[in-house]
């Protein structure tokens, strides 16, 4: 791609915050001290400037693999009891997918399974790919590796639809001792996947995609 | 060089545009990543604000009327958006409670305001009090509002709880339905735009 200028070549730093194009002083001799510390605040917002995201490996690496030891036990661990008269029914997510095909809507099965289990698989993969292949400086489908981040990003938060209905059956099924819903831990361990698999694909920074190797500062 | 505003980095990939104009319905793509660089903003500032107002009331109804209403054997249940969280404190998920109430209450509530606070002086072509750390709040607030995926999680609940009770939908689902219709209508704006279209106040 050595036809389009890169701002990193042309010494130019795009604002986070409000994409304000700011010229890069970080490596700016003439300036010091609190005069370069200024210099690196976007005029505009005041948000702090930097080239690439800081640390985005070693964050995104560190979030991903928590969010997925949580992910073990949101998918071991029950997420909602079931009580009745007569019966006491603890069910996981999948078992809860399962239900749905068979008594519900099969249609409404799929996405929940998607929202459950596909999302998620899908972004431990995608990140640990983009991760890895961004770390080698790889030069491998970038364009197909630019736009999996941002079907990660956009389809990231639609994990949390398990955590919202076990939420609502909980607050809606309360006839005391004819029937109950309870949330299981299972279900505090999926939320917490979420919105760590979304913290991680916050911190991985896509111009990694297209910088070859040692670039992450 | 050129004014800073008449550049344009791609967030992607960091590849360096000079800014075109865009006229109604175009879409500025990055020519290295293929991301969105920048939309035409077919919503006028009164337009955004009247979503917001309009919005605003919506969600104020989505939140106090009952979602569903549950019946077995004559015995009805209810609950709206604070009941779940109320609910879900109660059986020991606080975790879960919180992220229920930031996403669905408080962090959409903030959103609405700090953009009607925004716009309201925006109208004017002002910047409101505040300006620079709001629009930096917004942006950090930015994927943190979840009221479209509670509405389809309704859904989900909706069926699931069909087949044991009887299920009447309540006021609160539509005002849902009808808030997910103008975040839909909403989510194309850019609300970078703000900067550009107030001038910053002479120092």
């Amino acid at each position: 791609m050595s036809a389009l200028p890169r701002a990193a070549e042309l010494g130019l730093i795009a604002c986070k915050v409000c994409g304000l194009v700011c010229r890069n002083v970080r490596d700016d001799e003439r300036l010091d001290g609190d005069d370069r510390a200024d210099a690196m605040a976007c005029p505009r917002c005041g948000a702090t400037l930097h080239r690439r995201k800081p640390n985005s490996y070693v964050r995104t690496w560190a979030l991903l693999i928590a969010a997925f030891i949580m992910y073990i036990p949101a998918n071991v661990l029950p997420i909602m009891r079931t009580a009745s008269l007569n019966d006491v029914d603890d069910n996981t997510i999948i078992s809860g997918v399962v239900e749905l095909w068979r008594a519900g809507s099969p249609n409404l099965a799929v996405i929940v399974f998607s929202a459950s289990i596909v999302v998620p698989v899908l972004k431990f993969l995608a990140l640990g790919t983009l991760l890895l292949s961004s770390q080698r400086g790889s030069e491998w489908a970038r364009l197909q590796r630019a736009k999996l981040y941002r079907l990660v990003e956009l389809i990231g938060y639609w994990s949390m639809l398990d955590v919202f209905v076990v939420a609502l059956l909980t607050a809606l099924v309360r006839f005391s001792v004819l029937s109950r819903v309870e949330p299981l831990p299972g279900v505090i361990f999926f939320g917490l996947t979420v919105v760590l698999t979304m913290l991680a694909s916050m911190s991985f920074d896509p111009r990694l995609i297209w910088d070859g190797k040692d670039s992450d500062d | 060089m050129a004014s800073p505003e008449a550049l344009l980095i791609c967030e992607h990939c960091d590849t360096v545009y000079r800014r075109r104009a865009l006229v109604r319905g175009d879409v500025a793509r990055c020519a290295c990543c293929d991301a969105e660089l920048e939309r035409h903003h077919a919503l006028s500032v009164n337009a955004m604000l009247a979503l917001i107002l309009t919005a605003f009331i919506v969600f104020v109804q989505a939140n106090m009327w009952p979602i569903v209403t549950l019946g077995l054997n004559g015995q009805h249940s209810s609950t709206t958006l604070w009941g779940m969280i109320v609910a879900m404190w109660r059986e020991q998920a606080g975790v879960v409670s919180v992220l229920v109430a930031a996403t669905l209450f408080f962090f959409p509530l903030m959103k609405m305001s700090l953009l009607g606070w925004l716009l309201w002086f925006a109208r004017a072509g002002r910047r409101a009090p505040g300006f620079r750390q709001l629009m930096v709040t917004l942006h950090y607030l930015g994927p943190w509002t979840m009221s479209e995926v509670f509405v389809l999680g309704a859904l989900v609940a909706i069926v699931k709880a069909h087949t044991y009770f009887d299920v009447t939908p309540d006021p609160g689902i539509y005002a849902y339905a009808a808030l997910t219709l103008l975040i839909t209508i909403f989510a194309g704006v850019d609300l970078r735009q703000l900067w550009d279209e107030t001038p910053e106040p002479l120092a």
